[in-house]
């Protein structure tokens, strides 16, 4: 792929990327939320054409014009959401489209037969007639791999494949994958997790921003490295950067405990963690993207339940913890997904943000529209959301915007502990500073903040502590004069480093 | 041998029928319930449901529903009378119109669904009146045939000596049945429909014509309710306006008792054959042998079978959502 | 027209007032004052009024009752299909209440809510507890509501001669028609608390965005199961009226296929098939619309079977101005075009 561009409204996802996968290769696209990797593998399949740049499949030019054309060309992608149909047995899923074929029509014995002589090669004994939904996660993507393979893929897009599997599982797939590599075939492997790459990938790629950063060999890359490319600090830039914002000094530790938790875990989602948040503390939760720090929020904001652990709010056991009981315990949760669980875009920005404080603001159940325009006024004027009135529904909003009413919803509803997922992500720089002053003026109240973001500098500034997420658990705590750019950095990366 | 999972709500379909029907051997022994006779008449009396059914159940398993089929039953009658006494057209050339207009309603519900993105209970409840009206506008009133060609083919039939005899509509539904089984197994476009209904993204991922099947899907539809329309002429002997009302209910009920998903993606053409032996054996029972005049406890009855199959599927659905 | 412009004026004016509705609402009288003659005519007889604007909102009644709960389930993310069978239902119930039970008028009216309401609630449960999809879970009621009806009054249509109830039917009030102050009274009933209560934020919150509601602590499930009371309980009223209006429970058309008219003045009225919107106003004047054109072609001399057609036409015409992809296909068109 030769400098491919490709713009979106408003948003230039990729900047003139060139990307090169050779025959027999493993090659790891890495990058933050929003760096561009999933528009590129898009261009790659055929979903997006770019606007810009060409696409060279051995040697001759490659124009795909829909999935189905990319992958009569050999390119194959195999997502993490599963494009099989779970519906359907494993034989058909595999065949499905090019069944073999007899006088009367399809052939099943021949396809059964196929199928699990096919899966044999894989080191898979199933039965093969029942439905594919029936199995595992790893059997499933298998699947879909093997399927891709036999329609003489000649590029593989595997993304995320790792995601929902545990470890036994990913193994069987490595050992999958290396033995597609030594059949010649390429191999884009799409994944957060670093020691995976480690583990499969010969070259790495990491985007940014929608633009390469560098294409690097694994054997000479140091982790450190590849972190500080992936969130754009170079080493010493990151060392600079510390002596210039020094963080914030802990809380005195004799603030009231807001929240804690005991060996609070949810499988394949976060392993058992311990964690006391005391008020007016902000406590920074950093670790790359799917390290485990939105399922920690989840499961203290009682989105997800928890399979073990206990949990205490302001000193009182909870049993079964669900946001009804979070909210009334004062606890405010912005999700990281801002459009899908956040906003209601169709509502009015007056209702968005009175949606939690109504119950503060009605009276059995009859609410004073006055006071309503006035919570809203006032928080609109706090934190700077700019709209013509109140009645607009928040869909029209720029990003920024509809953080800040999300955040004004909940600062109307006077929280305790305010849990803040990526609230800077996909914002302009001035809206990213004001949030970042806001999480300050509520410590200074009094608030407990719990701060997630992808952005390092952000999280030193902000946090007095910070807990660090690497694969689904928490690996350490940074706290104290001691941290800095690099330290953290350090602590994301390497499972060896013992953070203090 | 484990049975496959894919095949349990078939399974609970044909106990359910089997307990049903032996349960009425028994109490109407008397009456000569256990006889091939009786069985071949259910088979007829409930021929032009099932041919509707059948067409159905290609929809839902494709994730859709089609609430049109009773109404343009009723319209596909209504025209072959029409145009058989008022226009003096030879009867099998009628049934090829009506069978055209039938289909030709369904691709356009199908197209209509497809890329204007409306959803289809709409899109075939506005189907529902429009054939509805369209029947009131060919002919005001219900029509009565009578010409000696429909006479002769309504007569044809197999006849088993003193056993009984299957007629011509008995015939075609099975035919459907066997055809309908054939296509969903052994065909590529049987095959989509599956898939469609499993996952749609999926199945455009896998380079499967969805425009073509979806759109094949409806216009299938709408030539399996036409059809029904062609047998009740034959049945009844005239093109009829009220036969068709509440039918397409009964014809959804048959799929999902024959134990394929509402969901689409999961079930079977021989099942829905099962459902709808399933619900004229209730519908016989209630009306013939327990003598109820009332049609309203045949619906309740139709409204519980509904109710049960929908939470078995539930709690199966769930059952396997747990075992992942 | 040109997408932009498609973009700029059309779709919003559709999507965000009840301009749409209130135009073809003032189209369609204008009309019917032009071409139909009597159109505009009011007569005053016995101290009642009489004329064809009295009959639309006299016969509008049910669909205004229906529309107004179809309203809510629909800006929740749902939808009723069994609201005509409840229809027949409480009719059915009410009469038997007051022929076979010998009981008085106010006992018949409650028993006739009670089992609509009762029904809805039972709708709402299969959505929200047993987690059926909601076309799913009112078809049930829809196969068998009127079912029940049927084997209650033994098919039987149930004359009775009661005017304390009749007056439900086709009383008068300060000379105009009683059924209209009750689906007024209720349709304000249902505004006011959709506007003026916390309730209104909910419905639409609810159906705008349900993992949002959930996170924001609101009891999602609570706001569905209401939607499907109420929606069950004007449904029942709907029923009483429409009994008491023809002194007679005919179980077989009471509320036949009225689910669509109820369906289609709601989508005529600007609220979403895809939830997060309640515009009741809209509904109102998307039944009065309905109405107007049913009794337009009435006195133009069109069967009413035919006018089934036109509904079903300007259900999709409807349907289609809303969908997102008719701009998308606009788009496609206008490109081709350029290239060819």
């Amino acid at each position: 792929m030769r400098g491919i561009t490709k713009r979106f409204p408003g948003v230039c996802a990729l900047d003139s990327v060139d990307f090169q996968v050779r025959a027999g290769e493993v090659h790891a696209l890495m990058g933050e939320n929003g760096a561009g990797k999933s528009t590129l593998v898009k261009v790659l399949t055929g979903v997006h054409r770019p606007d810009a740049g060409a696409l060279l499949l051995a040697g001759g030019r490659f124009e795909p014009s829909s999935p189905a054309d990319a992958q009569r060309h050999g390119v194959h992608a195999v997502y993490q959401e599963l494009n099989l149909i779970p519906t359907l047995s494993v034989a058909e899923n595999l065949y499905l489209g090019r069944l073999p074929k007899r006088w009367y029509g399809a052939d099943w014995r021949a396809a059964r037969r196929r199928a699990r002589q096919r899966l044999a090669e894989f080191n898979l004994s199933i039965d093969v007639s029942e439905p594919l939904g029936s199995f595992p996660a790893a059997i499933q993507q298998m699947v879909a791999v093997i399927r891709a393979v036999d329609a003489n893929a000649r590029l593989l897009v595997l993304d995320e494949p790792t995601s929902s599997l545990d470890r036994r599982e990913t193994e069987i797939l490595f050992a999958n994958v290396a033995r597609l590599k030594q059949e010649g075939l390429g191999i884009v492997y799409i994944t957060h997790f670093l020691a995976e790459v480690y583990e499969v990938a010969d070259r790495i790629t990491v985007l940014r921003n929608g633009r390469r950063v560098g294409t690097f060999l694994t054997d000479e890359l140091p982790r450190i490295e590849l972190v500080a490319h992936m969130l754009g600090r170079s080493t010493e830039e990151a060392t600079q950067l510390e002596t210039q914002r020094p963080m914030k000094t802990s809380a005195d530790g004799a603030g009231k405990c807001v929240l804690a938790a005991q060996q609070l875990g949810r499988r394949r989602a976060i392993a058992p963690f311990d964690i006391r948040i005391q008020e007016g503390e902000v406590v920074g939760f950093a670790g790359l993207l799917g390290a485990g720090r939105t399922e920690a929020a989840r499961l203290l904001f009682g989105a997800d339940r928890a399979d073990e652990g206990q949990l205490a709010i302001g000193g009182r056991r909870v049993r079964r913890h669900d946001p009804r009981r979070a909210v009334r315990a004062g606890i405010a949760f912005s999700p990281e997904d801002r459009k899908a669980s956040g906003i209601v875009p169709d509502m009015s920005i007056r209702s968005n943000i009175a949606l939690v404080a109504q119950r503060f603001l009605s009276r059995f159940g009859i609410v004073s529209r006055a006071l309503q325009d006035r919570v809203a006024e006032e928080f609109v004027e706090r934190l700077g959301i700019r709209t013509p009135d109140l009645d607009r529904p928040v869909r029209h909003l720029s990003g920024g915007n509809q953080q800040k009413v999300i955040l004004a919803r909940w600062l109307a509803s006077r929280p305790v502990l305010v849990i803040l997922d990526e609230p800077t992500r996909g914002i302009d720089v001035g809206a990213k500073a004001e949030v970042e002053a806001l999480i300050g003026e509520l410590a200074d109240r009094g608030v407990a903040v719990v701060f997630i973001s992808s952005e390092l500098e952000e999280v030193l500034r902000r946090a007095n502590r910070i807990l660090v997420f690497r694969d689904r658990r928490i690996v350490g705590e940074l706290a104290g004069r001691d941290t800095d750019m690099l330290a953290l950095m350090n602590a994301i990366a390497n499972p060896d480093t013992q953070a203090g | 041998m484990t049975i496959p999972r894919r095949h349990r709500p078939l399974l609970v379909s044909i106990g359910l029928f089997a307990v049903l029907y032996a349960v009425a051997a028994v109490r109407y022994a008397d009456e000569g319930f256990l006889t091939l006779r009786v069985l071949l008449n259910l088979v007829t009396d409930n021929s032009f449901l099932g041919v509707l059914a059948v067409g159905m159940t290609f929809v839902i398993l494709s994730g859709g529903i089609d609430l049109s089929v009773g109404a343009v039953m009723s319209l596909a009658s209504v025209l072959i009378g029409v145009l058989v006494m008022e226009q003096k057209w030879p009867p099998l050339l009628a049934m090829s119109a009506a069978l055209a207009l039938g289909t030709g309603l369904g691709a356009g519900m199908g197209c209509i669904i497809h890329f204007v993105l409306i959803p289809p209970f709409i899109v075939t409840l506005a189907g529902m009146f429009l054939a509805r009206g369209l029947g009131f506008l060919i002919h005001l009133e219900s029509i009565g045939i009578n010409h000696p060609q429909q006479a002769e083919l309504a007569s044809l039939g197999i006849s088993f000596g003193r056993h009984g005899f299957l007629p011509i509509t008995g015939i075609v539904f099975l035919v459907v049945v066997a055809v309908g089984a054939y296509v969903a197994v052994f065909t590529s476009f049987g095959r989509c429909v599956y898939a469609l209904g499993g996952n749609e993204e999926a199945a455009a991922l896998m380079g499967l014509p969805v425009r073509r099947t979806r759109i094949g899907v409806y216009a299938l539809s709408g030539f399996c309710a036409s059809l029904g329309g062609a047998l009740l002429t034959l049945y009844l002997s005239s093109g009829s306006h009220i036969e068709g009302i509440g039918m397409e209910l009964d014809a959804i009920a048959a799929v999902v008792v024959g134990g394929t998903l509402l969901t689409g993606g999961v079930g079977s053409v021989f099942g829905t054959l099962i459902g709808v032996l399933m619900i004229g054996t209730i519908l016989n029972v209630i009306t013939t042998y327990e003598g109820v005049l009332s049609s309203g406890l045949t619906r309740v009855a139709i409204g519980l079978l509904l109710l049960l199959f929908v939470l078995v599927q539930r709690l199966l659905s769930r059952g396997a959502a747990r075992t992942e | 027209m040109s997408q932009e412009r498609y973009l700029t004026f059309v779709r919003p004016m559709l999507q965000r007032s009840t301009f749409a509705p209130l135009l073809a609402l003032i189209l369609l009288v204008l009309i019917n004052l032009i071409f139909t003659p009597n159109f505009a005519r009011l007569e005053i007889r016995d101290g009642h009024v009489y004329g064809a604007i009295i009959d639309i909102l006299q016969n509008g009644t049910p669909v205004i009752l229906l529309a107004t709960g179809m309203t809510l389930v629909i800006a929740t993310g749902g939808i009723d299909l069994s609201v005509g069978s409840l229809m027949a239902l409480a009719g059915a119930v009410a009469a038997l209440a007051l022929t076979r039970y010998d009981q008085g008028a106010a006992v018949a009216i409650i028993a006739g809510l009670m089992i609509a309401t009762a029904a809805g609630a039972w709708n709402g449960l299969l959505v929200t507890r047993v987690g059926l999809q909601p076309v799913v879970a009112t078809l049930i009621l829809l196969v068998a509501g009127r079912g029940i009806a049927q084997s209650l009054t033994l098919d039987q249509k149930i004359r009775f001669e009661y005017p304390a109830f009749e007056f439900l039917g086709n009383g008068s009030l300060l000379g105009l028609p009683f059924p209209l102050f009750v689906a007024g009274g209720v349709f304000a009933l249902v505004l006011l608390a959709e506007r003026r209560t916390v309730l209104g934020m909910y419905v639409e919150a609810v159906g705008g965005n349900l993992r949002a509601a959930r996170l924001c602590g609101l009891r999602v499930d609570a706001v569905r199961f209401a939607a499907y009371v109420v929606s069950g309980f004007c449904a029942g009223l709907a029923g009483l009226i429409a009994t008491a209006d023809i002194k007679e429970a005919d179980v077989a058309n009471c509320g036949l296929y009225l689910e669509l008219d109820a369906i289609l003045a709601v989508v005529i009225g600007g609220t979403m098939l895809t939830g997060g919107r309640a515009r009741l106003v809209g509904s109102l004047l998307g039944a009065l619309v309905m109405q107007t054109l049913t009794v337009m072609l009435q006195m133009r001399g069109v069967v009413t079977e035919h006018t089934l057609i036109l509904k079903a036409l300007v259900a999709l015409a409807v349907c289609a101005l809303q969908s997102p992809r008719i701009p998308e296909l606009l788009r496609r068109w206008s490109t081709q075009e350029v290239r060819s």
